[in-house]
């Protein structure tokens, strides 16, 4: 019998630096700031962590990056790679050796440093490592593949489906708008937002997050110790974790409209939280925003929207700050770009603080269970991830 | 008698013309795509002429081109890879010369009239770039003729063959050089081609006991198309006699040039005619055909007229000479180079880059690509036979257009497509103009090449809009 998660690993402290462009920073850097902020949320100090694991997809290999920067001294320190979803990835391995009772204090870091790479966009990772004979999809190519599809499937012209993305756009900028750690912190228009240059066709450039340097903490405890910590830690509820099999590259039956990772984690995630409504019990909601349409999507994987009718909540402005289920209260990665390792810890920041009353002009009232959602990969083969976080 | 049993032929889907913005040439020009090279156009007019014939049965393959993508390196062997050919298979590259094309058809009349072989299919690509702004450039175009020997069954049966050889520095390309170059246009028309092709014919005639007048129909190389035009008179031809050699619509296209006429002529061609065959290049050869009965029977490819009505005019210049590598890219910032492909992969994946080779699942019947071990509908591991979805149409299923990422052709698109028979592919589509496309739209695949990176070729299967022929009252039925 299997006893999962629930309630049985919390969250102690927790940092995350401001994302943007850090030309003045190293991965290092990044890393000490994260860490230390986190050190200093829990009362606690390196020396403190029996365990790390260090996210990361390109900014450094092996454990001993994350050791060397914050001098971990001959502790194991795992380094972890699962596409865009390392961050959460990182966490529910952490989470695990805290439940299986191997370690009381455990450490996670992710970091990714993107702006040293002298281009937009992200650097493709080959398919067939060697022949290199398989062409190379850009990511906002790979995503855009499901807007067309979206927008053809539901019957909506292409000025409607635009303008239901860019209210997605619209939302997230203006959280993000409040969020001192965000790096892109301007309001925007649905106007702006429909005749931005295009990117990807039908994706244009407010539809696209982008891409930043950045690093994410997060110091997770056994309940016994988190007691002792802090009257106010915040207790993992759930976790779920999928990957998929190249199914929409292969299989005919792919529809492109819906991702499956998504549903099956929720469903994992939501079973061992407990959560049978989750528009009614997701307090709020941290979702892979890496494209509108990705966003839009998730609403319906998730259960939040019925499928088809996301559309209709995002006129409604139910995820918007002050709707009933408001996703992406921090800005999202529409405003804080996505270095990589670092995105699925970020969004657990976001959670972890509003669940504790600190978030500041974005405070949500009544915060009770709180959902972060990384996806990485790419439609057909994405690795989920989805962390639910509560009191 | 060894003879033409099957021909077929490739033009480029993209033309400079009167509605491109820059041009400076006077007549339409068939250009490669970025994606296209000798070897990628000479596949598509092999498949062309071998449609509806088993590949199997072929069992000599002599690729002709000025232009071949490696020094050394046999480009036939690929060529003979992608079409699927046996492996007791005869393979030779004809290279060095303009006139390699009417080498080879000798060579493979030559060898299957000795019986070595059954059926030699002789392939003529060139995609010679001419120095921008150099006449070279204007009077340039890129195609590929195929036209399959056989010593029996012929529909243009070969009776004699002459050849002539001729040491003439007129046009040449030194080894390494991008452009070819020539000496002053007087002496290249009147010490060479003025000279050579009139003695090759004189040749052919004595040989034959032949008269221009019982020419059905004169095909004959030319290095412009004003000078093709003289020689028609000069060999005392009328110029209803002579044969198009689609230096109006298409260019010069090389050593591609009089096999392309060849075929333009047999697609027209009735029973009984005798075709006077004459290739140009340091030397001349000059064949003489007569067609039989069988040349009433058209074969079911596309052939030159289906190929020259299905066009598309660039809008710009700029974007011929950014597929020839000769202008910088657009489209933001700098990106990672390529890296070093791996022989030992590429290899390994060969039939799957080169034939398009994926695996049908025996237990469940459905068609998969790239080669699964597990199937991944049924899970039935290591029950597959291979299955080849080179020759399988397909529909869009749904697509995107990227603008940002630096590509000679932008938009780049990438589509997701469902075969007929099944099997489903995320695949770039090529030859595509973007405002065109639509969910739904069937599609064709064609084999282009991928880049060029530590100094490796690289080659794969792509999907483009099927090639919509406008087809010309002559190949109307061979279209079907």
């Amino acid at each position: 019998m299997t006893v999962g998660l629930r309630d049985r690993v919390a969250v102690v402290g927790m940092g995350c630096t401001k994302f943007g462009e850090h030309w003045d920073k190293s991965t290092e850097d990044l890393m000490v700031e994260a860490a230390w902020e986190a050190f200093e949320d829990a009362g606690l100090g390196p020396e403190d962590m029996q365990a790390a694991w260090l996210s990361t997809t390109q900014s450094g290999r092996g454990g001993s990056t994350l050791a060397h920067a914050i001098k971990l001294e001959y502790i194991p320190v795992t380094r972890l790679e699962n596409h865009c979803a390392t961050g959460l990835d990182a966490m529910r391995n952490a989470a695990f050796a805290i439940a299986a009772g191997c370690y009381d204090i455990a450490l996670v870091v992710g970091v990714e440093k993107l702006k040293d790479q002298g281009f937009s966009g992200l650097q493709g990772w080959p398919e067939i490592a060697l022949s290199e004979a398989k062409p190379v999809l850009p990511a906002p190519l790979q995503f855009a593949l499901s807007g067309t599809r979206y927008f053809h499937h539901y019957g909506l012209k292409f000025n409607e489906g635009k303008e239901i993305l860019a209210k997605i756009a619209v939302k997230n900028h203006k959280n993000g708008a409040l969020n001192p750690r965000a790096h892109l912190r301007r309001e925007i228009t649905v106007e702006q937002a429909v005749k931005a240059p295009m990117v990807t066709w039908p994706l244009g450039l407010f539809d696209c997050c982008g891409v930043s340097d950045g690093a994410a903490a997060a110091i997770l405890a056994s309940p016994d110790v988190a007691r002792k910590l802090r009257p106010d830690a915040v207790s993992i509820k759930g976790f779920g974790l999928t990957c998929g099999a190249f199914q929409g590259q292969i299989q005919n039956s792919f529809d492109y409209v819906h991702f499956e990772e998504t549903v099956r984690a929720a469903h994992m995630a939501y079973q061992e939280a407990g959560v049978t409504d989750p528009r009614k019990q997701i307090s709020i909601a941290e979702v892979h925003d890496c494209f509108t349409i990705t966003e839009l999507m998730t609403y319906e994987d998730l259960g939040f929207s019925p499928r088809g009718r996301a559309r209709d909540d995002v006129e409604a402005g139910t995820f918007a700050l002050d709707g009933a289920l408001p996703v992406n209260p921090d800005g999202g990665l529409k405003s804080f770009g996505h270095p990589i390792g670092a995105s699925g810890i970020r969004m657990c920041y976001e959670l972890y603080k509003q669940l504790q009353g600190k978030a500041g002009p974005r405070q949500v009232k009544n915060v009770e269970l709180g959902l972060a959602h990384n996806l990485g990969g790419r439609p057909s083969r994405f690795t989920c991830g989805i962390c639910i976080l509560g009191r | 008698m060894a003879g033409i049993v099957r021909h077929g032929a490739y033009i480029p889907y993209h033309r400079l013309g009167a509605g491109t913005a820059g041009w400076q040439g006077k007549k339409e020009r068939a250009v490669a795509a970025y994606d296209e090279d000798a070897l990628t156009m000479g596949v598509a007019a092999a498949r062309d002429c071998l449609e509806g014939i088993g590949r199997g049965e072929v069992d000599a393959l002599y690729f002709a081109s000025t232009t071949t993508p490696y020094a050394e390196k046999q480009a036939a062997a690929t060529l003979a890879a992608a079409l699927h050919l046996n492996r007791a298979t005869f393979t030779s590259d004809v290279t060095g010369s303009l006139r390699s094309a009417t080498v080879a058809l000798q060579s493979a009349l030559d060898r299957v009239a000795v019986g070595h072989s059954r059926l030699a299919l002789v392939v003529a690509s060139d995609l010679r770039v001419g120095q921008p702004g150099s006449e070279f450039e204007t009077e340039f175009g890129h195609a590929a003729a195929a036209v399959l020997v056989g010593n029996r069954d012929a529909m243009a049966e070969v009776s004699h063959t002459v050849s002539v050889t001729d040491e003439i520095h007129d046009v040449w390309r030194p080894a390494g050089e991008p452009f070819a170059g020539s000496w002053e246009d007087r002496f290249v028309v009147q010490a060479g081609y003025g000279r050579v092709l009139p003695e090759v014919f004189a040749l052919l005639c004595k040989e034959a006991k032949l008269t221009p007048e019982n020419v059905s129909r004169a095909i004959f190389y030319g290095p412009t198309a004003s000078a093709h035009q003289d020689m028609g008179k000069k060999l005392g031809f009328q110029p209803a006699q002579v044969a198009d050699p689609y230096m109006n619509q298409v260019g010069h296209t090389g050593c591609a040039q009089a096999l392309l006429a060849l075929v333009g002529a047999l697609e027209q061609a009735k029973p009984g005619e005798h075709l006077a065959l004459a290739g140009y290049g340091n030397g001349a050869d000059a064949l003489l055909l007569v067609t039989t009965p069988l040349i009433s029977k058209r074969p079911a490819g596309r052939g030159v007229g289906g190929y020259l009505a299905s066009k598309r005019i660039l809008e710009d210049y700029q974007i011929s000479l950014r597929w020839r590598g000769l202008a910088p890219l657009k489209g933001g910032g700098r990106r990672p180079g390529i890296r070093q492909p791996s022989a030992a992969a590429i290899w390994r994946e060969r039939a799957e880059n080169l034939q398009f080779e994926g695996i049908r699942c025996v237990a469940c019947g459905t068609p998969q690509y790239p080669k699964q071990r597990v199937c991944s509908i049924c899970h039935a591991k290591d029950e597959s036979e291979p299955y080849s979805f080179a020759d399988k149409k397909a529909r869009l299923f749904t697509y995107s257009m990227d603008y940002m990422t630096p590509h000679p052709a932008l938009p780049q698109v990438f589509g997701v497509i469902d075969f007929e028979g099944g099997g489903r592919m995320i695949i770039p589509i090529t030859d595509q103009s973007g405002e065109q496309l639509h969910i739904g739209m069937d599609l064709e695949m064609t084999l282009r090449k991928i880049h060029y990176a530590g100094n490796i070729h690289s080659y794969a299967w792509k999907a483009t809009p099927v090639r919509q022929s406008v087809a010309s009252p002559a190949t109307k039925e061979a279209l079907g």
